[in-house]
């Protein structure tokens, strides 16, 4: 789908956050009141998850994006 | 039919309750107002009769929460009425255009009194006939019809809600304070003796439903909510899906269409009674309780050897501008008389296209217009 | 990315037309999240709005939705709720929508009590028409026909709607999702009208008139300006000036005006004939 193609997933093994730029309008919040700093703004004000491992999957990113442009999902242990 | 075999069911009822029992036949549901006079005995009408057939009725806290639940009842499923008059027309207005851009299908009535403003409460007017046509701000539809007697009272508000579901159109209906409280002998039809026309739905699955896609008499399937089929309605001009569009060729046709399919149909929605025109050299048109003086009128001069005769209009709006065009070229003079300064001998003189003579005659002192001064001006004209 | 979000929402009209940062679109989160939870189904849902930023609210959602006039909404609501009382109603308002132009329908669909839910998106200003003050901005802050500041005195919508006879009556902010996500649960699952505030930001409207320039700004201050119920109580009227206490502040049990009406009906048809 053109749409997936958009969505950035970051993830470690314990969160996957995923970010759907094009919904993403850079207003900021999700960077500012991440409570462990996990997000900075990309040069067009966007957030990259780049302290990931510090992700507490609070969820508060998700909860306060006006845009639903941001989700972070707990990633499962799974045996292969 | 043999009515012969079957026994009339004749009532004697005041021109607000044949109102409220033709709405019953049509099959109202849904009644929401706010007391206002000369409407008032509509809505305890209403308020009476509609919890025993399991219907619904609420007085809101204004005229325009009244034409709001109105519209939200239609939307859910009800046939649904309200009434007024010209202070509570006004307040209307604003979800009138609402109704008609959505095209949900409700009966307003508006019982004429006297304005502008308070003007004359308890006094019969017909100065709210412009105020049909154009009260709602945009370019829009709109259908009006006007009795002129209680038994046509009842049978105007059937097919007010016939012509409102059939077109998904809010329909007006004209009443003025003297039919709407004059007590005439009205029959009763049967119901098996009535044409009930509901809206019609759609036949396509809610996944293929395009809630403003017009069929080919230009008027959409309607779903109501609760049964299945989500979509939006909204009051910004919108596509077939009803969101909103800023596409310009979709907001032209979507603003022909409506008129269009209005329009198309002009020949089922006009009705009008023509008396004595045949051999006339002379016409009356008129509406509402001032065609029961023109006909009476037309008795008067032709025992006077005048060739006078009646266009009585039923339907108002949209205008019959055919049959008044042909009338014209067949008579010298039209008179207009209504209880206004001149509001529909505009549309008249248009539908003349100055093929005879127009003369409005007008009445604005809260009196009804009576027999002997139509014919009064007739005579006055003649002599011109 | 898959989220409870994607199950309600018209995606192909995303990304969704307001402002950076605009408290609107938290507040339909919080409003999507919530019905989630109750797990209703969405052929039964309703969503009505007026006019304004807050009102296309509903232009988003799956449900059967309807966008009307300014102010109106909660009439709209009123006449499909009575034609039909198994839909589920929920009416999403502004605050200049909800309490200035629409205020009589306010107080009188709390008076009635009918089994609607009221969700007020309080920005504190008129976003859409360029900052003009509401009846919700406080006193001495900007807008834009409030240039040397607003003189009048705002509004308390949750003591306005307890007073007027609402059964479920909230106050929450976008700073507070989850408060906020399941007050409207509750305001939702309760039968009568049931109001719900939600303090939210304008940034590009009140913000920039108010001296916060980001949205991130105006959520630190819609922080700053709420403490909880329990905190308010113990405040002194000093305490309280600037401030809003958030959290529940009525939920109680009384018949609906649908339920009211059915027994309407029962009376009517027991009694038969002209009588």
């Amino acid at each position: 789908m053109k749409q997936e193609k958009l969505i950035e997933v970051y993830q470690n093994n314990s969160v996957k956050i995923s970010i759907r730029r094009e919904w993403c309008k850079s207003c900021g919040i999700c960077v500012e009141f991440c409570p462990k700093d996990v997000l900075v703004p990309d040069n067009q004000g966007k957030p990259i998850p780049e302290n990931i491992d510090a992700c507490i999957k609070c969820s508060l990113c998700e909860l306060r994006c006006p845009d639903f442009a941001i989700t972070v999902e707990g990633v499962e242990e799974k045996d292969e | 039919m043999n009515n012969l075999e079957k026994k009339k069911n004749i009532k004697l009822l005041q021109g607000n309750e044949a109102c409220a029992e033709g709405a019953l036949l049509a099959g109202v549901r849904f009644f929401a107002g706010y007391p206002i006079t000369p409407s008032s005995e509509i809505a305890e009408n209403m308020a009476f009769k509609l919890p025993k057939i399991g219907g619904k009725f609420i007085q809101m806290e204004d005229e325009i929460a009244s034409m709001a639940a109105v519209i939200g009842a239609s939307i859910a499923g009800l046939k649904s009425l309200t009434a007024t008059s010209g202070p509570g027309m006004c307040l209307k207005q604003e979800n009138l255009g609402f109704a008609i851009i959505n095209e949900i299908p409700c009966v307003v009535v508006n019982a004429q009194r006297g304005g502008p403003s308070t003007g004359l409460p308890t006094k019969p007017s017909q100065g709210d006939m412009m105020q049909a046509r154009w009260g709602t701000h945009g370019d829009h539809p709109i259908i009006a019809l006007a009795p002129s007697t209680v038994n046509e009272i009842l049978t105007l508000t059937i097919k007010a809600f016939n012509l409102s579901e059939k077109y998904r159109i809010p329909v007006i209906l004209l009443l003025d304070e003297v039919i709407a409280h004059m007590r005439e002998k009205v029959e009763i039809p049967a119901p098996e003796d009535i044409e009930v026309i509901n809206r019609k739905k759609p036949t396509v699955p809610p996944e293929e439903y395009l809630p403003f896609k017009p069929d080919e008499d230009g008027v959409p399937p309607m779903a109501n909510f609760g049964e299945g089929y989500r979509y939006h309605i909204t009051g910004l001009i919108h596509d077939h899906k009803g969101l909103p569009t800023s596409n310009s060729q979709e907001i032209d046709a979507f603003i022909r269409r409506l008129h269009n399919k209005i329009q198309k149909s002009i020949k089922d929605i006009i009705i009008y009674q023509k008396y004595s025109l045949d051999d006339a050299n002379i016409a009356l048109i008129a509406y509402g309780s001032v065609a029961r003086a023109a006909e009476r009128t037309v008795k008067l001069a032709r025992e006077e050897g005048l060739k006078v005769g009646l266009l009585k209009l039923l339907t108002i709006w949209p205008f019959c501008f055919e049959e008044v065009n042909k009338l014209a070229q067949q008579v010298d003079l039209i008179i207009v008389p209504e209880m206004n300064l001149g509001q529909m001998v505009l549309e008249v003189e248009r539908a003349a296209q100055g093929k005879c003579r127009v003369v409005p005659y007008g009445r604005v002192d809260g009196e009804l217009i009576n027999p002997i001064e139509i014919l009064g001006k007739i005579r006055e004209e003649i002599r011109k | 990315m898959k989220t409870v979000i994607n199950n309600y929402i018209r995606e192909e009209m995303f990304p969704n037309m307001w402002c950076p940062g605009c408290g609107n679109g938290i507040v339909l989160g919080a409003i999507i999240r919530a019905i989630d939870d109750l797990s209703w189904d969405k052929d039964k849902i309703v969503a009505v709005s007026g006019i304004g930023c807050s009102s296309r609210i509903t232009g988003y959602v799956d449900f059967c939705t309807m966008n009307t006039t300014h102010g109106r909404a909660l009439p709209f609501a009123t006449g499909i709720k009575m034609a039909n009382p198994d839909l589920k109603v929920i009416v999403v308002m502004g605050d200049g929508d909800c309490s200035a132009i629409g205020g009589n329908h306010f107080i009188h669909a709390a008076r009635r009590n009918i089994d609607l839910t009221a969700i007020i998106i309080n920005n504190m200003i008129y976003g859409m028409t360029g900052g003009q003050y509401s009846p919700l901005t406080p006193t001495g802050k900007y807008g834009s026909t409030a240039p040397y500041g607003n003189i009048d005195q705002s509004f308390d919508l949750v003591e306005l709607a307890i007073a007027a006879g609402a059964s479920y009556v909230a106050r929450g902010t976008v700073y507070n999702p989850r408060q906020s996500t399941s007050l409207i649960k509750n305001a939702l699952d309760k039968k009568g009208f049931s109001v719900v505030e939600i303090i939210s930001d304008c940034p590009v409207s009140y913000g920039k008139m108010n001296k916060m320039k980001s949205p991130a700004d105006m959520l630190k201050w819609i922080k700053d300006i709420t403490v909880s119920k329990k905190v308010w109580e113990g405040f002194s009227p000093d305490e309280k000036k600037g401030k809003y206490a958030i959290g529940e502040f009525l939920s109680k049990d009384r018949p609906d005006y649908t339920e009211l009406y059915e027994e309407i009906i029962k009376k009517a048809q027991e009694r038969g004939g002209n009588k």
